[in-house]
C-alpha cells in the first residue's frame, strides 16, 4: 500500500528505493515492506475469519437450524477461532512491530532481515493449508480452536493432519519473528538508549517475544503428540492405552494462557504510546508500567489450569490456580490506573487513534472484570463453557487486541504513507465498531449467565432475543470494517500530505524522521539525549 | 393479497416462539440447592465489587474526558510519576482480592466434599446422549433428546422445552445427598445443570465426582457443556426431583420395566414388528450420523443404504452393532441397547431404503452372538 508514496530522499545519497515489480514483495528484506505485508495479510485473515463469524451469527440469529448443518457449524467456530488468533491478531501485531520497532529504537532495520522475510512468507502457505481443509472429505477440523483430545485425535476428520502441519508452520513463523524482535531490541537500539528508555511499545513487544519463544514450542509439542496418537499408534491422550486426555489440556493451556497475553501485551504498548500523545502529558508511571508487564508475563505461566476448573483437579490445584489467577488482576489493575492517571489533568483531544485507545481502556477493563469473576473457581463452574466466557474473551480480544492494532494503524499511518486519513471516516469507523461490538458481545454475558453453552448451533427459546441482538450487532460490526479498508486505500491514494509530526506533542524517534518516510531510515543511528 | 396475508401470518407464527417464551433472563439462576444459592451470592458479591471498582475508575476517566479536554482550554499538568500512588493502587486491589478469595475458598471446599452420599449415580457421556446408572439399585438407562426433527428444521412450531427435553429423565429424591460419578465412553463431555450449580467434565477412562442435594420438587434442565462433536448442542440433561415416596414408586416401576424387557427378548417377533420397532431405535440412535435416509456423512459416517456390511454377512453386522468399530465414532451398542432393540434395528436396516434382504434377525440371534 505504500508503493506510490515511498520516494527517494534527496538528502541521503546512499538511499535507494524499493525494487520494481511484484517480486519486490517476495524478495524484500526491508522491515517496512515486511510490516506492510504482515498488516495486509492480517487484514485479509480478519475478513476471512469475519465471514465465518457471519455464518455463525446468521445460524444463531433464530432458534432452529436454518443455514448450515451442525457439523459445518463446528467447522466454522473452529476455523473462526484459529484464523482470528493465528492469522489476524498475531500477524497484525508482528506487522506493527516490523514497522515500528526499528523506527522507535533508531535501528536501520530488523536484526535478521532475511529471516524476517521467511517468517512472513511461511504464513500464506500455512493458512492456505489450513483453509484447504474446508474442501477435504470429512470437512475441516470441527473440534474447536482448543482442539481437545480425543475429539481431535481418535474422533477427528482426516483433515486433522493438515491442520497439525499448518499449526507447525505458524509456530515456526512466530518463533522466528519473536527471535528477530528480541535480537533487534537487545543489539540495535540507538546508542544511549538504555532498556529503561525504550518506548512502551518496544517494551511490550520484548516481553511478548519472550512469551512466544517460550510457549510456541509447547504448542508444537502438543500437536506432534496428536500426530503420533493419530498415525503412529501412541496413546498420549487415550486412556485405553495408558494415556490421559486431560494431559492434552494441561499442555495446551500451558501454551494457551501465555498466548492470551501474547495477543494483548502489544496492544498495551500501542495504547501506552497513544494516550500520552493525545493527553499532551507524559505516560504516568513508566517504570511501574514496565514492571507490571513483566509481572503479567511471569504470572501467565502459572495460571493455565483456570481454563480447566471443571476437569476434576484436586482441591489443592484448584485453589492454587484460583489464587494465582486472581493475582494477575494486580499488575493489570496497575496498568489501567496508570492509563487513567495519564489522561487525568491532561489536555485531551479525540482524534480517531485516541478514540480507539480510550475504548480499549474501558472495554478491556470490562473484559478484565469478567476475568476476575471467571477466576473464582466455585462460581466458574457456572460460567465455564458458556456464552459468558465467549463474551469475556471477545471483550479482551475485539476492543482489546483488534482495537489496539487498529489504533496503532491510525496513529502511525500518516508516518508510514506520508498521507493523512479522512478523520470523519475514521470517527465513523470508530463509532459504528464501538456500537456494533457492544451490541454483539454484551448480550452474550446475559445468555451465558442464563445458561447457554458455547459452541452450540441451536439453542433453547429463552435465549432467542439476545442472540438476535448479538447477530445484528455482529453484522453491523463486520460491515463497518469495510469503512476501514476504504479509508486506508483512500489515504494512501489521495490523502492530504501529512506533516512530519501529524499529532501535536507526539514524542518518539519515529516522529524525528521526514515525511514521506525514506525507504531506508536511521542508516546513521540517531543520538539519544541522556536524561 | 389475502394469500399474501395468509403467508405472512404463517411466517409470523414461526417468529412467535422467540418472543413468547423468551424471558429476557439477565442473570444466573439462584437454583434449588444450598450450594447453588451460595454460588449465586458469591457471584453477585464479585459482580458488585467489580461494578464498584468500575464506577471509581471510569468515573475518574470520564471526569478527565469531560473537564480536561483541550477544547475547554485545559492545560496539561506535568506530573508523571509517584511511587506512593503506585504502591497504593497495588496494595488496595490486593486486599480486595483477599476479600474475594476467603469466601470462594470456603464454598469450594464445601463443593468438594462428596462424602456420605445417600444415592450414587454413574453418569456416562456418549456421542450424543447420557447414560444414568443407579449404583445401589439395578437401574440403568439412556437419556436422549426428544425434540422432533421437524421443530429443529423449523417445520413445526417449537415447544417451550425446545432442545431441553429427553425421553428418560434422571429421577432423584429431594433432600438427599446425591453423588454423581462422571465418565464418558468416547470423547469428553460435561454434565451441567445450572439450577444445581453442578458442572463436571465426563472424561473417557477417568471418573470425576460431584454431588447435589435438591431442596425443591421440580424439573431442572441443563445441557452438555463441553464440545463433543457434531450434535454437542443436542444432548440435554433433565433432572426430575421428586419426594422420597414418589422416588420409591419410580424405582419399583423401573425394575418392573427391566423385567418386561428381559422377557421380550425370549418372545417370537414378526418382521413387521421388528421393522417398526427398529425404525424408532434407528431414529433415536443411528440417524444422527447415518442420516434418516441411510445416506450417512462419508467418509466419517458411512452410508448404510446399499452398505456392504448391511447387505452382507449377518454375523459381521451384529458384531459391528454390538462391539462397535474401534478407532472410529461407531460405538459399541451391545452395552447401550437391549437384545430386542438390536435385533429390531438390524432387521430394519436390512429391510428398508434400497436394502431388501428379506432377512429377519430375532432377539435370540443377538443373545446367541453375545453369549459366544
Amino acid at each position: 500500500m505504500s508503493e506510490q508514496t515511498l520516494t527517494i530522499d534527496d538528502h541521503d545519497h546512499h538511499d535507494h528505493g524499493p525494487a520494481k515489480g511484484l517480486l519486490r514483495w517476495v524478495f524484500t528484506t526491508n522491515h517496512k515492506d515486511i510490516g506492510t505485508l504482515y498488516l495486509i495479510f492480517s487484514l485479509t485473515m480478519f475478513f476471512i475469519g469475519g465471514m465465518m463469524a457471519f455464518v455463525i451469527r446468521a445460524e444463531l440469529f433464530q432458534p432452529g437450524m436454518q443455514l448450515v448443518d451442525p457439523g459445518f457449524f463446528n467447522q466454522m467456530t473452529t476455523m473462526h477461532g484459529l484464523i482470528m488468533v493465528f492469522g489476524a491478531v498475531m500477524p497484525g501485531f508482528v506487522g506493527l512491530a516490523n514497522w515500528q520497532i526499528p523506527l522507535m529504537v533508531g535501528a536501520p532495520d530488523m536484526a535478521l532481515p532475511r529471516m524476517n522475510n521467511w517468517s512472513f512468507w511461511i504464513l500464506p502457505f500455512a493458512f492456505t493449508m489450513l483453509l484447504s481443509t474446508l474442501f477435504m472429505g470429512g470437512g475441516a477440523p470441527g473440534f474447536g480452536w482448543t482442539f481437545y483430545a480425543p475429539l481431535s485425535t481418535t474422533y477427528a476428520p482426516p483433515s486433522v493432519t493438515f491442520f497439525i502441519f499448518a499449526i507447525h508452520m505458524m509456530g515456526i513463523s512466530s518463533i522466528m519473528g519473536a527471535m528477530n524482535i528480541i535480537v533487534t531490541l537487545f543489539n540495535m537500539r540507538a546508542p544511549g538508549m538504555g532498556l529503561m528508555q525504550m518506548p512502551m511499545f518496544a517494551w511490550s513487544w520484548l516481553i511478548t517475544a519472550f512469551l512466544l519463544v517460550a510457549v510456541m514450542p509447547v504448542l508444537a509439542a502438543v500437536v506432534t503428540m496428536m500426530l503420533m496418537d493419530i498415525h503412529f499408534a501412541t496413546s498420549f491422550f487415550s486412556a485405553a492405552g495408558g494415556g490421559d486426555p486431560v494431559l492434552f489440556q494441561h499442555i495446551f493451556w500451558f501454551f494457551g494462557h501465555p498466548e492470551v497475553y501474547i495477543m494483548i501485551l502489544p496492544a498495551f504498548g500501542v495504547v501506552s504510546e497513544i494516550l500520552p500523545t493525545f493527553s499532551r502529558k507524559k505516560l504516568f508511571g513508566y517504570h511501574s508500567m514496565v514492571y507490571a508487564l513483566i509481572a503479567i508475563a511471569l504470572l501467565s505461566f502459572v495460571v493455565w489450569a483456570h481454563h480447566m476448573f471443571t476437569v476434576g483437579m484436586p482441591i489443592g490445584g484448584q485453589l492454587f490456580f484460583m489464587y494465582a489467577t486472581m493475582l494477575i488482576a494486580v499488575p493489570t489493575g496497575v496498568k489501567v490506573f496508570n492509563w487513567v492517571a495519564t489522561m487525568f489533568k491532561g489536555s485531551l483531544t479525540f482524534e480517531t487513534p485516541m478514540l480507539f485507545a480510550i475504548a480499549f481502556v474501558v472495554l478491556f477493563t470490562v473484559g478484565g472484570f469478567s476475568g476476575i469473576m471467571l477466576a473464582i473457581a466455585p462460581v466458574d463452574f457456572q460460567y465455564q463453557d458458556t456464552y459468558f466466557v465467549v463474551a469475556h474473551f471477545h471483550y479482551v480480544l475485539v476492543p482489546g487486541a483488534i482495537f489496539g492494532i487498529v489504533a496503532g494503524v491510525y496513529y502511525w499511518l500518516p508516518k508510514w504513507c506520508g498521507k493523512m486519513y479522512d478523520e470523519s471516516l475514521g470517527k465513523m469507523h470508530f463509532w459504528l465498531s464501538f456500537i456494533g461490538l457492544n451490541l454483539t458481545f454484551f448480550p452474550m454475558h446475559f445468555v451465558g449467565l442464563a445458561g447457554m453453552p458455547r459452541r452450540v448451533p441451536d439453542y433453547a427459546l429463552q435465549f432467542a432475543d439476545f442472540n438476535m441482538m448479538a447477530s445484528m450487532g455482529a453484522f453491523l460490526f463486520g460491515t463497518s470494517q469495510l469503512i476501514f479498508v476504504y479509508l486506508v486505500i483512500k489515504a494512501v491514494r489521495s490523502g492530504k500530505e501529512a506533516a512530519q509530526v501529524p499529532w501535536e506533542s507526539a514524542e518518539g524517534l519515529e516522529w524525528t524522521l521526514p515525511t514521506p518516510l525514506p525507504y531506508h531510515t536511521f542508516t546513521t543511528p540517531p543520538v539519544i539525549e541522556q536524561k | 393479497m389475502q394469500r399474501f396475508l395468509h403467508q405472512f401470518c404463517i411466517a409470523l407464527a414461526f417468529l412467535i416462539p422467540s418472543s413468547v417464551y423468551a424471558a429476557w433472563e439477565l442473570n444466573m439462576p439462584r437454583g434449588v440447592t444450598d450450594t447453588s444459592n451460595t454460588v449465586y451470592d458469591l457471584h453477585m458479591l464479585i459482580l458488585w465489587i467489580c461494578v464498584g471498582i468500575g464506577v471509581v475508575v471510569f468515573g475518574v476517566m470520564f471526569w478527565s474526558i469531560l473537564y480536561h479536554r483541550k477544547s475547554q482550554g485545559a492545560k496539561a499538568a506535568q506530573f508523571h510519576e509517584s511511587t506512593t500512588v503506585e504502591v497504593i493502587w497495588t496494595v488496595i486491589p490486593f486486599i480486595i482480592l483477599i476479600g474475594m478469595a476467603v469466601p470462594s475458598t470456603t464454598v469450594l471446599i464445601d463443593m468438594y466434599d462428596s462424602s456420605e452420599s445417600d444415592i450414587d449415580i454413574q453418569v456416562t457421556g456418549y456421542q450424543w446422549k447420557w447414560q444414568y446408572k443407579y449404583l445401589n439399585e439395578e437401574i440403568d438407562f439412556f437419556s436422549t433428546l426428544t425434540t422432533p426433527k421437524e421443530e429443529i428444521a423449523n417445520e413445526q412450531v417449537k415447544n417451550p422445552n425446545y432442545l431441553l427435553e429427553v425421553d428418560n429423565e434422571l429421577v432423584v429424591p429431594i433432600n438427599k445427598k446425591v453423588r454423581f460419578l462422571f465418565t464418558a465412553n468416547d470423547v469428553i463431555h460435561a454434565w451441567w445443570v445450572p439450577e444445581l450449580a453442578v458442572k463436571k467434565d465426563a472424561i473417557p477412562g477417568f471418573i470425576n465426582e460431584s454431588w447435589t442435594r435438591i431442596n425443591e420438587v421440580g424439573t431442572y434442565r441443563g445441557q452438555c457443556a463441553e464440545l463433543c462433536g457434531k450434535d454437542h448442542g443436542f444432548m440435554p440433561i433433565v433432572v426430575k426431583a421428586v419426594t422420597q415416596e414418589d422416588y420409591d414408586i419410580w424405582v419399583a416401576e423401573q425394575k418392573a420395566t427391566a423385567l418386561a424387557t428381559a422377557a421380550a427378548a425370549t418372545q417370537d417377533w414378526t418382521m413387521e414388528d421388528l421393522v417398526a420397532k427398529g425404525e424408532t431405535v434407528y431414529q433415536k440412535n443411528c440417524a444422527g450420523c447415518h442420516m434418516v435416509d441411510g445416506s450417512g456423512l462419508p467418509p466419517a459416517f458411512p452410508a448404510l443404504n446399499g452398505n456392504e456390511v448391511v447387505l452382507g454377512d449377518i454375523e459381521k453386522h451384529i458384531d459391528i452393532m454390538v462391539n462397535g468399530v474401534p478407532g472410529t465414532a461407531m460405538a459399541a451398542y451391545g452395552k447401550q441397547l437391549s437384545a430386542v432393540d438390536l435385533a429390531a434395528v438390524i432387521t430394519y436396516k436390512r429391510n428398508t431404503w434400497d436394502n431388501k434382504t428379506g432377512e429377519v434377525i430375532s432377539p435370540a440371534d443377538v443373545t446367541a452372538f453375545m453369549s459366544k
